[in-house]
């Protein structure tokens, strides 16, 4: 699996949900080789912008895409590692604020 | 200038563009990509990123007694003085 073909794949699932690609091409093709490193090293895809455990249970939370991308999208406009994001966060419309990590503290091992 | 260190991990977009930063206005930093390290050396690293950011969330950038959590370019070049 290289980036380019993740990134078709996925556009096609997540684009109906309203969730977009950044459309800073480089950065999204970075982050999807990312997921791709990571799925190897693990065995999933958990997020690139958090340090996973290595326990599927304890990560589940943060498996790409994560459970906090849903408030992250509506109050930002992004998910934390700028991956998704919303039409209005590609047009530049809204602000391109810094997306605070919003997983509990205490899920962190 | 003061010190530089981060705390990063290796896949981490918004790590990539702090270092990335710090190159470009030619600041020397050190870092520690922390998803690479095993066993009892990523434990101890770990501890000592939550007594800086409870979160330990990443990056985690020490500048001389600041700590900035996350890419912030702006509040980064103020603890620089740029």
């Amino acid at each position: 699996m290289d980036a380019q073909k993740l990134y078709e794949q996925l556009k096609k699932v997540q684009e109906p949900k309203g969730y977009y690609f950044n459309d800073d091409k480089k950065r999204t093709l970075e982050l999807l080789e990312s997921l791709i490193k990571n799925k190897e090293r693990y065995g999933y895809m958990v997020c690139p912008c958090r340090l996973a455990s290595g326990d599927k249970e304890k990560d589940k939370d943060i498996i790409c895409p994560c459970e906090y991308r849903i408030s992250d999208v509506e109050e930002f406009g992004s998910c934390y590692c700028n991956l998704y994001v919303s039409k209005e966060w590609n047009q530049g419309s809204i602000d391109k604020e810094y997306v605070p990590e919003r997983r509990p503290p205490e899920k962190m091992f | 200038m003061p010190k530089v260190k981060i705390y990063s991990l290796s896949t981490c977009s918004h790590c990539r563009a702090t270092k990335q930063f710090l190159s470009d206005c030619t600041v020397k930093y050190s870092f520690v990509d922390v998803d690479l390290l095993e066993g009892e050396e990523r434990k101890s690293i770990i501890e000592d990123i939550k007594k800086l950011n409870p979160r330990c969330s990443f990056p985690t950038i020490i500048i001389g007694d600041k700590v900035i959590v996350g890419y912030k370019e702006k509040e980064i070049k103020e603890a620089l003085g740029l």
